[in-house]
């Protein structure tokens, strides 16, 4: 195989303990190029830990991640520096609570990094940052302070953010759970663009009409291993396993017995 | 009792100018240097390795556990006696320096601590090192925690350089001291250095407030 027919991301049996509690036992996962894969799952099931694992917030206590060409994580050994900066450079993260940095305006938040890190002139990191946040609704907001935006502005600043490092691949840590319900529509449909425009993409999320009209690939994940996984239209509205049809159940059917 | 209003008046003058040539850039070298110790033992106290956070707590500990005067008194006195001498300018910083190390410490290493981690997280994960995450993300939005309780050390550490009369420093106090001794108006002389003393400390409180304005323009009041 042609590493242009590789996946972009190979996880490989990957296993991570915290004290007694054993939340990833051995999971596998392929994300092709221009892929949408998102991961349901009920809470604790261990679906936020792998995509902290994609991006070197975790360190796995075993199993492989692998970005093409070039970076191949083995967990079996220490995971150095320079591999946390290689899942970094590879991937970007945007977070439940949006993480904004507070103490700089909006374009300092999304500036400083590839200015710093990436190394760009001051006014091209400035230029493409203007484009991402026009892109996003938010072109006059770039020098107001995190404090003075909504919930659903935050993160759409939190998606620029993470869009103006580039990466390869972008993570989305149930990006819209904190939001008020009427702001969630604002950002999945920023999220829904980014997927049409073929951006490769895992999210970890809760919104499952949202995954079934966005995603290619959905994962069950439950007690650390995935249950069950296919296409959205499957797993969603016929899935085969007993433990999805009843998460599903109480996801979408939340008073019924 | 009568108090000598004149002499009063003509030594206002030569007990702030010991203020402003001695009590003020003994101060300010020393909280600056202090600050530098500071940060160093509180990130040795968060440091992820044992013997590391076993120093910054043995530092601390010595510091906070003896007093001031006895500090000052080992460097200007009983270091000579070891063969090091060290004259009284450098001695009173020296002393200041590592005390207000000690207590700055635990205040900056509680103001880390009280940034959330998402904060961290989002600074390694634009790809900042960490040190870069401590510097461009964490450190600003801990300075704002930190200032009050750094400025009630500063204005201690302002009146506590009075002690550095008694190493022969020329500061404030050990020309109020050479006055009323050679005056006898104690009444006078040592009420006119206690009021000198709270003028600094009147604008440093003022100086605080406006920083403390100024550092919290970004969050939600």
């Amino acid at each position: 195989m042609s590493s242009a027919e590789k996946p972009l991301l190979q996880v490989t049996g990957l296993r991570k303990r915290f004290g007694d509690n054993e939340v990833l036992r051995g999971i596998d996962l392929e994300v092709r190029r221009g892929q949408v894969v998102a991961i349901i799952g009920p809470s604790g099931s261990g679906k936020t830990t792998v995509l902290r694992s994609l991006n070197g917030l975790e360190v796995p206590d075993g199993g492989e991640i692998a970005i093409e060409p070039g970076l191949h994580l083995d967990f079996q050994y220490p995971l150095t520096d320079a591999h946390r900066y290689g899942l970094r450079d590879r991937s970007a993260m945007v977070f439940q609570n949006y993480n904004l940095f507070p103490h700089r305006t909006v374009l300092q938040n999304v500036t400083d990094a590839p200015i710093r890190v990436r190394g760009l002139p001051r006014a091209q990191a400035v230029a493409e940052a203007e484009a991402l946040l026009a892109r996003v609704g938010l072109a006059e907001k770039r020098d107001a302070y995190p404090y003075e935006l909504s919930g659903g502005q935050q993160q759409r600043v939190g998606i620029v953010r993470a869009l103006a490092l580039k990466p390869e691949l972008l993570l989305f840590d149930e990006p819209t759970s904190a939001l008020d319900p009427e702001l969630v529509g604002e950002v999945l449909q920023v999220i829904k663009e980014l997927a049409d425009e073929g951006w490769t993409m895992v999210i970890v999320t809760h919104e499952i009409s949202f995954a079934r009209q966005v995603a290619d690939e959905v994962l069950f994940i439950d007690g650390g291993v995935v249950v069950e996984r296919g296409a959205p239209k499957r797993i969603l509205t016929d899935p085969q396993e007993e433990r999805t049809a009843r998460f599903l159940q109480r996801l979408l059917h939340p008073f019924d017995d | 009792m009568d108090i000598d209003w004149q002499l009063f008046a003509d030594s206002f003058w030569p007990i702030l100018v010991g203020g402003a040539t001695g009590t003020i850039p003994l101060a300010l070298s020393s909280f600056a240097i202090g600050l530098v110790i500071a940060l160093g033992v509180a990130l040795l106290r968060l440091s992820p390795l044992k013997p590391l956070r076993a120093v910054g707590w043995f530092y601390v500990s010595v510091i906070r556990g003896t007093p001031l005067l006895v500090q000052l008194f080992f460097i200007f006195y009983a270091l000579p006696a070891l063969g090091w001498v060290v004259p009284p300018w450098p001695s009173a910083i020296l002393a200041f320096s590592l005390n207000v190390g000690g207590y700055a410490a635990e205040i900056i290493r509680a103001a880390i601590l009280s940034v959330p981690q998402g904060q961290w997280e989002a600074g390694y994960t634009v790809g900042y090192s960490k040190a870069q995450t401590l510097w461009r993300v964490i450190l600003p939005q801990a300075v704002r925690v930190a200032v009050p309780p750094l400025s009630n050390t500063f204005i201690s550490l302002v009146k506590d350089t009075s002690l550095a009369s008694v190493v022969l420093v020329t500061e404030l106090f050990r020309v109020a001291r050479q006055i009323a001794t050679f005056s006898s108006e104690f009444v006078a002389i040592y009420l006119e250095a206690a009021l000198i003393y709270w003028l600094f400390c009147l604008v440093l409180a003022w100086g605080q407030g406006r920083i403390e304005r100024r550092l919290s323009r970004h969050v939600v009041r």
